[in-house]
């Protein structure tokens, strides 16, 4: 058999006229001149597997990275920021030494092929990230979108999804304490698989993502490398180096909880030893991340041997071990002296383990296979100096004539009788039903501290047992406000989880972000991206919630038509004490309801205009953060005083919709009595920003008036918890019963 | 009557976690020698009337979006001619 010489730098230095395929990786033409300019030399094929990895959109951020500076630029000063944009998690201070690091990523298109596999792998690649930052994790939320809830296909890729995650989260004994599910036409195709993680550590247990200390150790351990999601790289192996290659690689990864359990534990006990000087997991461009990152990171010197990865298929060539996103695997540096031990820890948790390579204190990245030096550069213009797009962008054509064409103009129900047909018609709609029968296929309680989950505002987990302390998190996001106005739509989704987090008696610290967009290649996407960007970085520097991290997902799209824009948006929240949080649920008969906030005729965007006229036009509700604020510090004063017993924050249905869910929850009905200056169709659907509603017990009504009268917040009484009925008084009555079964028969009918 | 077999394994590129998690147990347990387990599902069709084309080509199909995740999974259809009651 003949056997083209391996294509070491070398040789690439000899025959500056081999051809390579770049294109087929991916790169561009003025890419792949600038790869050869930075070597100074044609670039080896492991080279260019690694270059075009990590110059890809998904890690380089090469359309977004000029707008996402701005999460930077206009971060707001906050004590409570720990680590920050660029490691693998941001890190909070949540108090009593403890720090929390959270993160939201996507994992869309690998869901809708398998959709299974794809939404587990998700969980499992956004909990190491969790891992790599020191932190045991505690909790998962999953923030999900798919097509029409009746299309066919939504039927094939939701059960698959859910049960995903729910396998995966199980397995590794992680509750599931939030998220959303979302069903819109322009899902289709293109289901949005978001997947968050929370973990909680003590300040000093703080693990950055660095190789420095020349004579540290590289180690390589977890799973096995497979040929998992390399496309392109098998491209060059077959078709420039070794044309006797069995080509077959897998378009799917299929995950491995048990290990992935097993890295948990094996990666904290070298942790707590003190064991590890670095770290990173392996996820999107698996081994040419990790090390170019962890090179770069730290002084730049690192010698790696290819031949020592412990591997699931011999074939594999060294772009493709290069390339390889097999699942399940983590990068650790650690002292020499300290090597044994670390070894000695993954042997007694059955994890492979193999030291790859040394920190050099040289600025190169070398990589070695078969005696022979195959890659030779500085990683940082691997990892860090890639191209940067500033893409063009242009508001589009039709976005006047979408606010023109006003909602608010919609043909209203003029009847107590028409009132009631369209409640039921909301509150029944797939996406304001109640969505038990997805969360509920999820563990929300495994390991005991979980204090709110699904239908509550916010998940809520115990980090402290003798204290209570605890954390909060919300995540939310309105691709239709967003399509209506970019910038407010990205507002609306931070305002939202902002005021998720609050509502609960948490008080929100840090924020995560998922930005998911179609392609960056049409202007008018870029503009709603840029748009979308600027408006979330201005809300944070107001709300004082800096971004710690996060991820763009963009070309979320079928042919021509981009999905709505997506920002999905996570709050961190603390509470000193969860036994102070407020539940959504009414509690006790006789309390008085109290609607926070204004109310406006504002149904641009709204469930109401989608579930009754199927529209979507006009402006999304107005933006007041000030506002926002202010009632997130009522919330969370008037949880820690005791004075309200239950608090739902007011969002896409409006306030009917929080009264029923409040109500259904409790098993306790409400008599509403609509406010002087309102009618009854604007106080029950308008979705005014910056609202929530309240239940105050008698004793409390007093303290409760003052302090928002102090604190200048409009308070109105709205009714009572009371009987098995929601009675809106001279208008309509819907018994509990009726509600219940138009509320939850809606998604089992469905997708059962 | 006939007997169908439908059988069903991972595609060989496709990591099988429960496969390896057998391989690994092995040598534990004192079986040394082999070096790789795969994992399947076999599917037993006791099929009424005779197997023909038209009976094989629905099994096919029904192998191809039930039985099989064919995304991850590769499928065999074979009959297993079921064997005379004694003494007839």
């Amino acid at each position: 058999m003949s056997r083209t010489p391996l294509d070491t730098v070398e040789h690439a230095a000899g025959t500056p006229d081999v051809e390579l395929p770049w294109a087929e990786l991916g790169l561009k033409k003025d890419e792949y001149e600038r790869v050869v300019e930075i070597l100074g030399r044609r670039p080896t094929g492991a080279e260019l597997a690694m270059y075009s990895v990590m110059w890809s959109e998904h890690c380089s951020y090469k359309s977004s990275k000029v707008h996402l500076r701005q999460f930077g630029e206009k971060a707001p000063q906050s004590d409570a920021l720990l680590v920050g944009i660029g490691e693998n998690a941001g890190v909070v201070d949540v108090g009593q030494g403890y720090a929390v690091t959270f993160k939201v990523e996507s994992h869309n298109h690998p869901s809708y092929v398998e959709p299974y596999q794809g939404a587990a792998t998700g969980v499992g690649g956004i909990v190491r990230d969790i891992i790599a930052m020191g932190a045991r994790p505690v909790a998962v939320v999953d923030p999900l979108r798919f097509g029409a809830a009746d299309h066919p296909d939504t039927k094939r890729v939701l059960p698959g999804v859910v049960a995903g995650i729910g396998g995966y989260g199980n397995c590794l004994g992680l509750p599931n304490i939030g998220g959303e599910v979302v069903f819109d036409a322009c899902y289709q195709g293109n289901p949005l698989v978001n997947a968050g993680a929370i973990g909680v550590m003590k300040h000093e247990d703080i693990h950055l993502a660095k190789a420095s200390g020349a004579g540290n150790k590289v180690i390589l351990y977890g799973a096995r490398t497979g040929g998992d999601g390399i496309g392109g790289a098998s491209i060059l192996a077959s078709e420039t180096f070794d044309d006797a290659k069995p080509s077959k690689r897998p378009a799917v990864q299929v995950g491995d909880p048990f290990q992935e359990k097993l890295l948990i534990e094996c990666t904290l006990e070298a942790f707590q030893e003190k064991l590890v000087v670095g770290i990173q997991d392996l996820g999107a461009a698996g081994l040419s991340c990790a090390t170019s990152e962890l090179a770069s990171n730290g002084s730049g010197g690192m010698r790696v041997t290819l031949d020592d990865v412990p591997l699931r298929d011999s074939t594999l060539s060294p772009e493709e071990i290069l390339m390889s996103e097999s699942q399940e695997r983590m990068c650790a540096v650690v002292e020499p002296e300290k090597v044994d031990r670390f070894l000695e820890i993954c042997d007694k948790w059955d994890v492979i383990a193999t030291v790859i390579g040394e920190v050099t204190d040289g600025d190169r990245l070398e990589i070695f296979w078969h005696g022979g030096k195959i890659v030779d550069v500085d990683p940082r213009t691997v990892a860090h100096d890639g191209p940067v797009y500033e893409r063009p962008y242009a508001r589009p054509s039709w976005q006047d004539e979408l606010q023109a064409d006003d909602a608010n103009k919609l043909p209203r129900p003029g009847t107590g009788d028409e009132l009631k047909d369209q409640v039921l018609k909301l509150v029944s709609s797939p996406n304001q039903a109640s969505k038990s029968w997805i969360t509920s296929q999820y563990d929300h309680f495994v390991q005991g501290n979980t204090v709110l989950a699904q239908p509550e505002d916010s998940g809520m987990i115990r980090i402290d047992e003798s204290s209570g302390l605890g954390v909060a998190i919300a995540t939310d996001g309105n691709g239709r406000y967003a399509k209506l106005d970019p910038y407010a739509g990205a507002q609306l989704a931070l305002a939202e989880a902002y005021r998720n987090v609050a509502t609960t008696g948490a008080k929100p610290l840090a924020v995560s972000d998922c930005l998911n967009f179609g392609s960056p290649e049409d202007p008018a996407v870029m503009w709603q991206f840029a748009e979308a960007i600027r408006g979330l970085a201005d809300a944070c520097q107001q709300l004082g919630t800096p971004v710690t991290g996060g991820n763009v997902s963009l070309y979320n799209q079928t042919g021509e038509a981009a999905i709505h824009p997506t920002p999905v948006v996570a709050v961190l929240g603390v509470i000193d004490d969860v036994a102070r949080r407020t539940p959504v649920a009414f509690q006790e008969e006789g309390q008085l309801l109290y609607l926070l906030g204004d109310t406006r005729e504002e149904f641009g965007g709204s469930a109401w205009s989608q579930v009754i006229h199927d529209h979507l036009g006009g402006l999304p509700p107005q933006v007041d953060l000030e506002r926002e604020r202010l009632l997130a510090e009522i919330l969370i004063s008037a949880s820690r005083d005791g004075m309200i017993d239950s608090a739902h924050d007011l969002s896409d249905g409006g306030l009917v919709q929080a009264v029923v869910e409040s109500a259904l929850l409790g098993g306790k009905g409400a008599r509403l009595v609509v406010p002087e200056g309102l009618d009854a169709f604007t106080f029950l659907f308008s979705e005014s920003a910056g609202r929530a509603l309240v239940a105050v017990p008698r004793s409390e009504e007093l303290r409760f008036n003052d302090m928002c009268g102090a604190r200048g917040l409009p308070v109105t009484r709205v009714g009572v918890v009371d009987g098995d009925t929601v009675e809106v008084q001279g208008e309509f009555t819907l018994s509990l019963d009726t509600l219940r079964e138009a509320h939850e028969r809606t998604i089992p009918a469905l997708l059962a | 009557m006939a007997r169908v077999v439908v059988d069903v394994m991972l595609k060989p590129e496709i990591l099988d976690p429960q496969g390896q998690a057998v391989q690994r147990a092995l040598p534990r347990l004192g079986f040394q020698g082999i070096s790789d387990v795969r994992q399947g599902k076999r599917f037993e069709l006791e099929v009424d009337g005779p197997v023909d084309d038209t009976a094989l080509a629905r099994i096919h199909e029904l192998a191809e979006s039930f039985l099989a995740n064919t995304v991850i999974e590769d499928f065999t259809v074979k009959v297993e001619e079921v064997k005379a009651e004694a003494g007839k």
